[in-house]
């Protein structure tokens, strides 16, 4: 990635409008006796191509505030707004088509090679037989490091780490705006994770696209993203801004800035949610 | 006694263990039927069985590519149409809560008690005998096709929500291949029965030459009191039984080729 890229990445974040804009969302599951607040007045922002962690305990509610940007929940009040649209689960095809998921588990179809899996979004967009998506996905697969001879082959013949890889090249196969990620990365081991999160982190560079990224490990929301919202029984707790520089040094996981940093946001989250 | 003496003669005895008891069981029946005197119109020795089965082996051949042929329709019509009502069942739960009671009924009802009454409606025939075979053997597809079209991954269905994948397209490009493995399963169960069920109803067929299968000739021996044959026939059935179900477990390996190979795995670089 070359520095003007760089540098369209970092002015786009400082506009101001934002382009995911959460106001006073409530959201309750289950009636009566059972009756549980999972989202409790919850209000975020992030702006456009800005890399935005969600950091929180399990049962805090970030899968479900994910769902909720997604369109996937309807919350029972409050505003939801994604690129100047409102979001609903009866929103707008034109709305939707802006935003991408990964899940937890690369939920591959089983019976799509990598290729077919990968072609599977613009395929139910008819997309698929122009040339350009044909060109575009090609170049997501050699992006998420998948050899040409992997293209032909079944999620059963694949690692874990090279699902996930398949899993983030089918969310980036529409040209999504917003990239939602709900710990996309859990079940993998600590080498593997930190290997793609650099991969995300220059598919997102390149792509210039902004992110949500839910997960629970600390390490990993401060190396890849701008902003921390931390979350604590169903609302924001805290914002914190990263203070390093993009795009991260080889390094950074090791120096005494970043131990430094890694206590204050542990210090946040546990205060949050005493 | 080490490992590898132990390995090698496990080997052996996989093919050589069903042989032996085979021949035990010859062994073990035909003294008994020496020694006790029994009549041969009650229990023939093992020897007399083998004479009949070789006697009557162009027969039985022909008797047994006939019901082959039932059983092997009526599988197939239970696939089919199995499957499309597992479909409808799939789009609609109001269908399937009105409709669902109506297909159990298919499975307790009893076939020797309806197979007459088919009888009367469509004749001595070929169709009759497939009709049977599939009613009995409908109903495990139905079940798991149903199964399997119902109970999608939850993150698979969000995927294509998230695309606003049409109903079309969510029936198929995401619930028929996922229920390709629940058919598989469906057909296997309903091998063995389907050839139940083309048996059954050749029993009722009678021998009225107009027709003649494997039941068929069952009914013959027996009223013949010919017992020898009557288990050479029996054998048969056993033989086409297994041969069904090893074709479906074929099929089944060859659609499923994609969702279990799991040659040349590598590791993530």
């Amino acid at each position: 990635m070359g520095p003007t890229l760089l540098d369209a990445f970092e002015q786009a974040a400082k506009t101001d409008s934002p382009i995911i804009a959460c106001k006073g969302i409530q959201l309750t599951f289950g009636t009566g006796a059972a009756k549980q607040k999972v989202l409790n007045d919850l209000s975020l922002e992030v702006r456009s191509s800005q890399i935005v962690s969600l950091l929180g305990p399990s049962g805090c509610g970030k899968s479900t505030l994910l769902r909720v940007v997604a369109g996937l929940i309807e919350p029972d009040a409050g505003e939801m707004m994604v690129d100047g649209e409102p979001v609903s689960t009866v929103m707008s095809k034109s709305a939707r088509e802006k935003l991408s998921f990964v899940f937890q588990e690369p939920a591959l179809l089983p019976w799509r090679n990598v290729w077919q899996n990968v072609m599977l979004p613009c395929q139910l967009r008819g997309t698929h037989k122009k040339q350009e998506t044909i060109d575009f996905v090609e170049h997501l697969l050699n992006l998420v490091g998948f050899q040409k001879s992997d293209w032909r082959k079944f999620p059963s013949q694949l690692s874990g780490g090279m699902k996930m890889r398949a899993s983030i090249a089918r969310a980036m196969s529409t040209h999504p705006t917003i990239l939602l990620l709900d710990e996309p990365f859990a079940a993998l081991d600590d080498m593997l994770r930190s290997k793609l999160n650099d991969l995300l982190l220059a598919v997102a560079m390149e792509q210039k696209c902004t992110m949500l990224f839910v997960t629970h490990n600390i390490a990993e929301a401060i190396y890849l993203s701008q902003a921390i919202a931390i979350m604590s029984q169903g609302r924001i707790a805290e914002r914190m801004e990263v203070p390093f520089s993009f795009p991260r040094e080889a390094g950074l996981r090791s120096t005494s800035e970043f131990a430094a940093y890694y206590g204050q946001v542990a210090a946040s989250l546990s205060r949050g949610n005493s | 006694m080490n490992a590898p003496t132990n390995k090698s003669i496990n080997k052996w005895m996989t093919y050589l263990s069903p042989v032996l008891v085979f021949a035990v069981v010859a062994t073990v029946w035909h003294v008994v039927v020496v020694w006790l005197k029994i009549p041969s119109i009650i229990l023939p020795s093992p020897i007399a069985v083998m004479k009949a089965l070789w006697l009557e082996r162009l027969v039985l051949l022909k008797a047994s590519w006939v019901t082959l042929q039932a059983a092997a329709v009526g599988l197939l019509c239970s696939a089919v149409f199995g499957s499309l009502i597992a479909v409808v069942f799939s789009q609609s739960s109001l269908l399937r809560v009105a409709l669902y009671p109506y297909v159990i009924f298919l499975q307790t009802v009893p076939i020797v008690a309806i197979a007459p009454l088919l009888i009367i409606w469509s004749g001595n025939n070929f169709r009759t005998i497939v009709l049977v075979a599939t009613i009995i053997s409908i109903f495990p597809v139905i079940a798991n096709v149903t199964s399997g079209l119902l109970s999608i991954n939850e993150n698979l269905r969000e995927l294509f929500r998230m695309q606003s994948a049409s109903r079309w397209q969510m029936l198929t490009k995401l619930r028929i291949p996922a229920a390709v493995p629940q058919l598989v399963l469906g057909l296997r169960i309903s091998s063995g029965l389907a050839v139940i069920g083309a048996i059954v109803a050749e029993f009722f067929v009678g021998n009225s030459g107009e027709y003649d299968g494997l039941g068929t000739i069952m009914t013959a021996r027996q009223a013949n009191l010919k017992t020898a044959e009557l288990i050479a026939a029996l054998m048969a059935c056993t033989c086409l039984g297994i041969l069904l179900f090893a074709c479906v477990n074929l099929l089944g390996a060859t659609l499923l080729r994609r969702w279990t190979r799991t040659s040349g795995f590598e590791s993530d670089k």
